[in-house]
């Protein structure tokens, strides 16, 4: 017998895979047509696609951007495009300034584009804890300078708002070594008396003296864009704090705190918010002692603030529930104190179980803040209202629109973005 | 030898009020009971005092004063002539009609996005993904104005249905009018015998419910599976077909009609509800299709799987496994959305619908210059109104809910 045999001393080079499992045909076939129901899914969707594209897309690419009545976009469209329909972005390169600033003078636009700047310098700590911690003094700085830059006038008065804080501050330090639950009344008393009493003649003083001041602007004149963000940043600045506050109280086992809380939060959760802004408007004359009269504007914060912090407060109950009691068992065996325990170990889990809906609570507060058109405040909803009774440009509505929409969705969606960055960061569990 | 000392006895002194745990809670209780009260006290006293000088009351005899307005869309009977407080009832039953439209709409558009979405099909499940970013991210008052401006400026006008060769027709078979005052559909008449068709349909529902319950028990006892959706099917339309045709045919339809310059006949469908109703449906269907995702996401692949080792098909393991776990996990912000969804109907304002905020909060406020009575009367309706929907969602969920030993 002879010795033959073959073995093989080197491999084969490898073979592609049949032209049905690979490539685009592969991918088609697993995502796109992998059984008969799929399929006819992906015909659908194909169909609906085209018969949205087919009509939105020729509007869309032969838009015209560059007119000054809505008369004359139809002449253009007649000329260029043959009377195809065409949308006319005109109307936004001509007023996109009022839809972003409302009434707010021409000249002084700076001041409401430095400030959103300056939002963005100041936000940097607390979005980011790689930016440098010496920023967080700009951040409490930031909402006075907001204030001065937005409604502008003397700087003096609103050095007195602050220097308001460094009374409380000084009245602590000099009474703490007396008694501290004294510093801490006094604390909070002195800057009441200073702001009501002194704090307006001594900066009218120094007003005269050293004049330091930029052009007032009044809140009619706010609109648009500037007054979303304004009552936006406001309300999500305020509603938080409030809202863990109000949290903390309705978990309190001191029953009468604990009502109360509950009565607040259900009260306000179950009333539309348009309510409270009408009630704002109506009826804060009846509640408050005759003559007393403040800013649209600011009673717009106040409600937006508290009807936010109610449902921030049921957000965070949900992530205080959430944590397992070792959590609270832990921190009493520790021997910290009840705001120590807060502090350091209860709050930063349940806030961080909460993030998603916190953003969420967020993004519906500054999507509710085109309700204050119907208060009487343009803002970018109500400025296509008024842009539209002009005749220049009545009868537009889509091109405005989508402006608006597009405005608030890279505002709301990258908010919600931000959020799921932050909470893949901060996820510590192995999963 | 170890003697006993008596504890010192114990005197109080005032700081122990703040200082000990056993006292402080109760300084605290007290300290804010007075703070609410003298808050509560200081707003009453500045509100007679204020009404006295406005020389205004607080009373609600306005509500039976004669109204004075009209309201085009209502649910009962309702004219000019009728008082305030029936106003008031129109609008809020104008408010529920669209509440409740809504929330129907909204669940189904949910569920449909949100299975859509978690589907193998690449195509779709990015479709609904933009659909949820963008109704998501947008404000609802946006797409009200939005939804209103496409039924109004899209559609042609009553007067484009006349002549020979009119500009616009009536689809479905000439019973159905896209216009801008509304969409006009067929409304039923009911002749004599209808009552009995109407009978019929109510107790073949019953009988549905009753053969469920009978397939039920008897696959419990004897293992068994009859095929349910079809016999139900068959109950649920045979008797009323036969009952139809043996009366002979009671119920009819009326079809509008173009009668000089508007339609008449038939059910009209203002732009103004439609409008209110596919923007809140859509955009709070967005939010639902993220909770119906997550429910269904939250249960464990294990769960499926084991259902598949058990020999059960992929409709009865969703059925019978994944379901009733995601429902659990659903139901919870299915209630808050359904809040959301009934207070966001407010924004009627956008578009004039008549509910309960423009006919009280609204026109009757302005006629009788009663804000505080009417502010306080419409605050207090929405919050029973929410109260209602949260409690018995609530008594729904604890029927569902995991029941833990």
């Amino acid at each position: 017998m002879s010795e033959l045999s073959f073995v093989r001393t080197e491999m084969l080079p490898e073979k592609e895979p049949p032209a049905g499992e690979r490539g685009v045909i592969k991918w088609m076939r697993t995502n796109l047509f992998s059984n008969w129901a799929n399929s006819i899914l992906t015909i659908v969707a194909i169909y609906v696609l085209y018969a949205a594209l087919s009509h939105i897309l020729p509007w869309f690419l032969n838009s015209i951007w560059r007119a000054d009545t809505l008369t004359e976009c139809r002449e253009i469209r007649d000329a260029l495009n043959n009377g195809e329909p065409s949308a006319c972005f005109a109307v936004i390169t001509e007023r996109w300034s009022q839809l972003i600033f409302g009434f707010y003078p021409q000249h002084l636009y700076w001041r409401p584009i430095v400030s959103f700047v300056l939002l963005f310098v100041a936000l940097a700590p607390v979005l980011y804890d790689t930016v440098p911690r010496k920023l967080f003094i700009f951040t409490a700085i930031y909402p006075f300078l907001m204030v001065w830059l937005i409604w502008g006038g003397s700087i003096w008065g609103l050095l007195m708002v602050i220097a308001g804080f460094g009374v409380g501050y000084l009245a602590f330090r000099a009474l703490t070594a007396v008694s501290g639950l004294v510093a801490v009344i006094v604390a909070f008393v002195a800057p009441v008396i200073w702001w009501l009493y002194p704090s307006g003649l001594v900066g009218d003083a120094l007003q005269s003296i050293i004049p330091i001041a930029i052009e007032s602007v009044e809140s009619r004149s706010l609109g648009g864009f500037t007054i979303s963000v304004i009552i936006g940043i406001s309300g999500i600045a305020l509603s938080l704090p409030l809202g863990i506050v109000l949290a903390l109280g309705r978990q309190s086992d001191m029953p009468f705190v604990k009502y109360m809380c509950i009565g607040f939060i259900e009260f306000i959760r179950g009333v539309p918010l348009i309510t409270l802004l009408f009630t704002a408007l109506l009826l804060l004359n009846y509640f408050l002692p005759k003559g007393t009269n403040f800013d649209v504007v600011i009673r717009v914060i106040i409600m937006v603030t508290l009807f936010a912090a109610a449902y921030m407060a049921e957000t965070i109950r949900g992530g205080l529930a959430a944590l397992p009691t070792g959590q609270y068992e832990a921190a009493d065996s520790l021997g910290l104190d009840y705001w120590q325990a807060q502090r350091l170990i209860i709050m930063p889990q349940a806030l961080k179980i909460s993030i998603p809906s916190i953003v969420g609570i967020f993004i519906g507060l500054f999507k509710d803040t085109t309700l204050v058109i119907f208060i009487g405040i343009s803002e970018m909803l109500g400025f296509t209202n008024l842009i539209r009774a002009n005749t220049a440009w009545n009868g537009i509505y889509w091109e405005l629109f989508i402006f608006v929409g597009l405005v608030f969705w890279i505002c709301c969606f990258s908010m919600s973005r931000y959020s799921q960055w932050l909470e893949r960061k901060l996820q510590t569990d192995h999963h | 030898m170890t003697t006993l000392t008596d504890p010192p006895a114990e005197s109080f002194r005032l700081s122990q009020l703040i200082y000990d745990t056993r006292y402080r809670s109760m300084t605290i209780q007290v300290v804010a009971l007075i703070g609410f009260v003298a808050l509560f006290a200081w707003l009453i006293s500045n509100t007679i005092t204020n009404l006295a000088l406005l020389g205004k009351d607080f009373n609600f005899g306005f509500l039976s004063v004669r109204s004075g307005y009209d309201i085009n869309q209502r649910l009962v009977e309702y004219s000019s002539d009728s008082s305030h407080l029936r106003a008031a009832y129109v609008g809020l039953l104008n408010t529920l009609l669209v509440a409740v439209l809504g929330c129907a709409l909204a669940t189904v558009i949910g569920v449909f996005v949100g299975v859509l979405r978690l589907s193998n099909n690449w195509l779709t499940a990015k479709m609904m993904t933009i659909y949820v970013e963008a109704f998501r991210n947008i404000p609802v008052l946006l797409w009200i104005v939005a939804f209103f401006a496409v039924l109004t400026e899209a559609t042609p006008a009553p007067r484009a249905f006349r002549g020979e060769s009119p500009a616009a027709s009536m689809v479905l078979n000439d019973s159905v009018a896209f216009t801008n005052r509304g969409i006009y559909v067929p409304s039923p008449t009911w002749g004599d015998g209808s009552l009995f068709v109407v009978v019929v349909f109510l107790l073949s529902l019953a009988g549905i419910w009753w053969f469920g319950r009978y397939a039920h028990k008897r696959q419990n006892e004897t293992g068994d599976i009859l095929p349910t959706f079809w016999i139900k099917l068959a109950i649920f339309f045979v008797p009323v077909v036969i009952a139809y045709f043996i009366l002979g045919r009671p119920v009819g339809l009326e079809y509008p009609a173009l009668k000089g310059f508007n339609f008449s006949g038939g059910l009209q469908f203002r732009n103004s509800l439609l409008a209110l109703w596919l923007a809140l449906s859509c955009y709070t269907g967005a939010f639902i299709a993220e909770n119906v995702r997550a429910g269904i996401l939250a249960i464990s692949r294990g769960q499926s799987e084991a259902a598949s080792a058990l020999g059960l098909r992929p409709n009865r393991t969703m059925n019978l496994v994944v379901l009733p776990q995601a429902l659990r996990v659903i139901i919870p912000p299915l209630i808050s959305q359904y809040l959301n969804l009934t207070k966001n109907s407010s924004l009627a304002i956008a578009v004039g619908y008549m509910d309960l905020r423009a006919t009280l909060g609204g026109i009757t406020l302005n006629q009788t210059g009663r804000e505080l009575e009417c502010m306080l009367l419409m605050m207090g309706i929405y919050l029973i109104i929410s109260l209602a929907i949260s409690g018995s969602m609530n008594v729904y969920n604890n029927s569902v809910k995991l029941k833990e030993r």
